[in-house]
Order: structure tokens, then sequence, then C-alpha cells
């Protein structure tokens, strides 16, 4: 019976994937405790969110003053804003790790895999872009 | 005999889980009722949206998503399945949040599990690959169509959806090892083949695709739903692979909730452009539910009451039919 042997690749994404995702679990975690403990200041304050949360998202993004798209970014600073880098972090590891297959499968010749690896890419890197029906409902 | 009473022991705190959890879940709505009566009597008012203190709900939603974790675990489901119609059907948040805190919950157990799924050869880069480029692209024109049509029509076909779940978790019949005599063209081409070492017998099992096209296509329906609920879609995912395209059980639940973590991605960014991921209510989930899977894996080593997927396919025909009313506005 021949030993199994896990594709290199597989390996690589799963090292990847391991630091990046538990990294940003901790992150996450770090940046709640400031926001709620009230380090920083947030943009929107506790009672508002929690009069608005039973609201549709466009009402909630309107009657708070909240930017949609990366435009959180400008706001980086604020207790509530500051939880997206690690959210960010957590969402962006899939493209990370798709991005260490496509030379992979280059190398091996797999040139259906790396077609694919790239497709996935594209399609990830445009949802997170928020290009496609950018704005509130 | 220690074992059987191992056994009883855990069920009957399953039992009580399920019990707490519905307990906190109708308390938790109790709160949204007098708030929805509170909101009609002072429209014009600012109002505080909840009698409770704002740091209540993160102590609340954490362990509520603890004991969730826990369940979900023992009867074998994931976590955002259960998170989406039960935080949608007893809790004041509107349910463009509760999708984006349900994916972003599934998502990030989703990553959590992949490493050690993907390193033990139980979860397959190859045969995880094509299947989710059709997923995410999918899941994306889910999250669009979600969050245009009206809330009530998402919350009817959401409790349809989890009703229709909960009849699946009944009735399907998932094999251990399903017998592929001929792999198919398409899954030779994709190389949708490997083999893993079975811990239980210490067995090498090779395994291949067939009907891998139907399969596929299957993947778009799967996708769109995943995006349009903020469902992860494992229970979709696994019968699928399984029953359909003939891989081990263990191999499609282990790429399943690899596969999560690709096909949550991409609607995860769409809810969070749209403003839908609050860090209050998507933080306490993720950790409540995280903290809470590691001890009911522990738990799960010990035992598995069969009775307590039964009790989880209750509270799926209950968050159901909730969703349903909620959505028909009774």
């Amino acid at each position: 019976m021949s030993a199994i042997k896990t594709p290199k690749e597989q390996i690589t994404y799963a090292n990847l994937l391991f630091y990046g995702s538990w990294g940003a679990l901790a992150l996450m975690l770090v940046t709640f405790l400031i926001y709620v403990f009230g380090v920083l200041t947030p943009h929107v304050p506790m009672e508002q969110i929690t009069s608005l949360w039973s609201h549709p998202v466009s009402e909630y993004l309107e009657k708070a003053n909240v930017p949609h798209g990366w435009g959180w970014v400008a706001l980086i600073g604020q207790g509530d804003f500051l939880n997206f880098i690690g959210v960010v972090v957590l969402a962006g590891m899939t493209i990370v790790c798709y991005l260490t297959l496509i030379p992979a499968f280059l190398k091996e010749k797999q040139t259906i895999f790396a077609v694919i690896a790239v497709l996935e890419v594209l399609v990830l890197t445009l949802a997170a872009s928020g290009i496609v029906g950018g704005g509130g409902h | 005999m220690n074992w059987k009473s191992n056994s009883v022991r855990l069920g009957v705190l399953a039992a009580l889980a399920c019990v707490l959890l519905l307990a906190v879940a109708a308390w938790a709505s109790s709160d949204a009722g007098s708030t929805a009566a509170a909101a009609e009597a002072a429209t014009q008012v600012a109002t505080n949206g909840s009698k409770l203190p704002w740091w209540a709900w993160p102590i609340i939603l954490l362990f509520f998503c603890f004991i969730l974790g826990i369940i979900a675990v023992l009867a074998g489901v994931g976590g955002g399945v259960l998170y989406v119609p039960l935080v949608s059907g007893f809790f004041p948040f509107h349910l463009d949040f509760v999708r984006g805190a349900g994916l972003m919950v599934a998502l990030a157990g989703a990553l959590a599990a992949g490493p050690g799924l993907l390193r033990r050869n139980l979860a397959s880069l190859r045969l995880a690959l094509p299947v989710a480029l059709i997923a995410s692209a999918c899941a994306i024109v889910g999250a669009f169509m979600g969050l245009a049509l009206p809330t009530n029509v998402v919350q009817l076909c959401l409790g349809a959806t989890i009703m229709f779940i909960a009849m699946l978790l009944l009735f399907s019949k998932n094999v251990v090892r399903p017998v592929v005599t001929k792999q198919d063209a398409i899954g030779l081409a994709l190389g949708m083949n490997g083999a893993y070492r079975d811990e239980s017998t210490g067995e090498t099992i090779e395994w291949k695709t067939h009907r891998t096209l139907p399969g596929l296509l299957l993947f778009i329906v799967i996708g769109i739903m995943a995006g349009m609920f903020g469902l992860g879609a494992g229970w979709a995912n696994v019968p699928v692979l399984n029953i359909l395209m003939g891989a081990p059980l263990k191999v499609a639940v282990g790429t399943s909730k690899f596969l999560l973590s690709i096909t949550d991605t991409s609607a995860a960014w769409v809810y969070m452009n749209k403003g839908c991921v609050l860090p209050l209510m998507a933080i306490p989930s993720i950790v409540g539910l995280m903290m809470g899977s590691f001890v009911g894996v522990r738990l799960l080593a010990k035992a598995k009451p069969k009775f307590i997927r039964y009790m989880v396919i209750g509270v799926l025909l209950f968050a159901g039919g909730k969703a349903l009313l909620k959505g028909l506005g009774i």
C-alpha cells in the first residue's frame, strides 16, 4: 500500500489559510474589545445601532451616515470601523490563498486548474471591489 | 454500560441546551415584540430599539451562539443554517444584518476547519476548485437577488428553504462509500479523484467521481441559495458531492466545509459592501459559535446521540415555520 501524498499546493494553501484565518479571528477579538470598551469612539453610537438594526440596511446607512463599499476605510480610526480590518483579512484570505495556486499549477503544467484559479481570483476580487451593484438598495 | 450512561448524560445535556436555546430565543423575541409596539406608538421619536441596554445584546448573542455551536456540531449541521432562521425569527435584527452576520459565521467556521481538512486529504482541492468557481460566482448573483427582493419575500423563501432542509436531513440517506464503476470524461479531465486514509480502519480509500456535469449544474442553484439567504450550504453540498457525484462521505463532508470558505467569501463581500455586517452583532456571534463548536467536537468524540439530530430537525421546522409566518406578516 503506497503512502498517500497530499499535493504540495494543497499543503501551502492549508498553511497560509491556518495562519491567516486564526490571525484574523484574533485581530477581530482585539478590535472588538477596543470597540465595546470605548477605547476609540465609534462613528455610530451604540444606542443608535440598537435602534436601527431592526430596520433595512438602506435606512441604517442613511440615518447613521454610514458609507457603503470601501468608504469605511476613511473611518478606520473609529471604534466600530476598526473591526473591519479583521473582517477584511478573514474575507480576503481565500483570494490570497488562491494567488499561491496559480504559479504552482502553471509549474506543474496543469493549465486547466491555473485558469480556474485565475477565474476564481477575478470573481472574488469583483465581489470584494464593490463595483458590481454598488450602493445601498 | 459506561458508554451508554455517557450517551444518556450527553443526550440530556443536549436536550437542555436545545430548551435553553429556544428559551433565549423566545426571551429575545419578546423584547423584539415590545420594541415593535413601542416603535409604533412613537414613530417620530428616535427611541432606543430595545428595552435592554446595548451591551446586553453582544452577551446574549455570545451565549446563544455558544449553545448553537455545540448543538450544530452534535447534529452534524453547519452553524449558518441554524443561525439565520433562529436569529431572524426571534431576535430584533433585520434580515439584512442577520444574513450578513450568518455568512461571516459560516465563513469563519469554514476557514478555521479548512487547513486541517486539506492537510489530511479529507478535503480535495481538485474536487473543490471547479465546483467553487460555479458556486461562488452564483452566490454573488444570489446575494444581489436577496438584497433586491422585498424582505417579506426573502423571509417566505427562507422559511420554505429551512423546512426543505429539515426534510432533507430527515430523509436523505448518505452513502459512506458510493460505488463508482467508471469515471466520466469531465471528472477525469478535471482530475476529480484522490485517496485518503480512514483513521478508524487504517485503510487507504481511493475514490473518483461520476455524473460530474449534473453535479456542477446543481452548484448553480446551491450558490444562489447560499448568497440569497446567507446560509452556509453544507446541507446541499454534501448530498450532491456524495450521493450524486459519488465522493466518499468523509471526502464529501470535508470538501463541502472547505467549499463554504470560498462560496461564502464571495457572498460575504457583497453583504459587507452593502453595509450589512454590524460588528456589534457579527463578532460575538462568530466567537460564540466557534467556542461552542470546540466544546461540541469534544462532546462528539464521546458519543453521538441520534435523537439530537431529530431535535435539530424539530428546531429547524419550528424556525422555518416562524420565518414563513413572519414573511406572511402574521
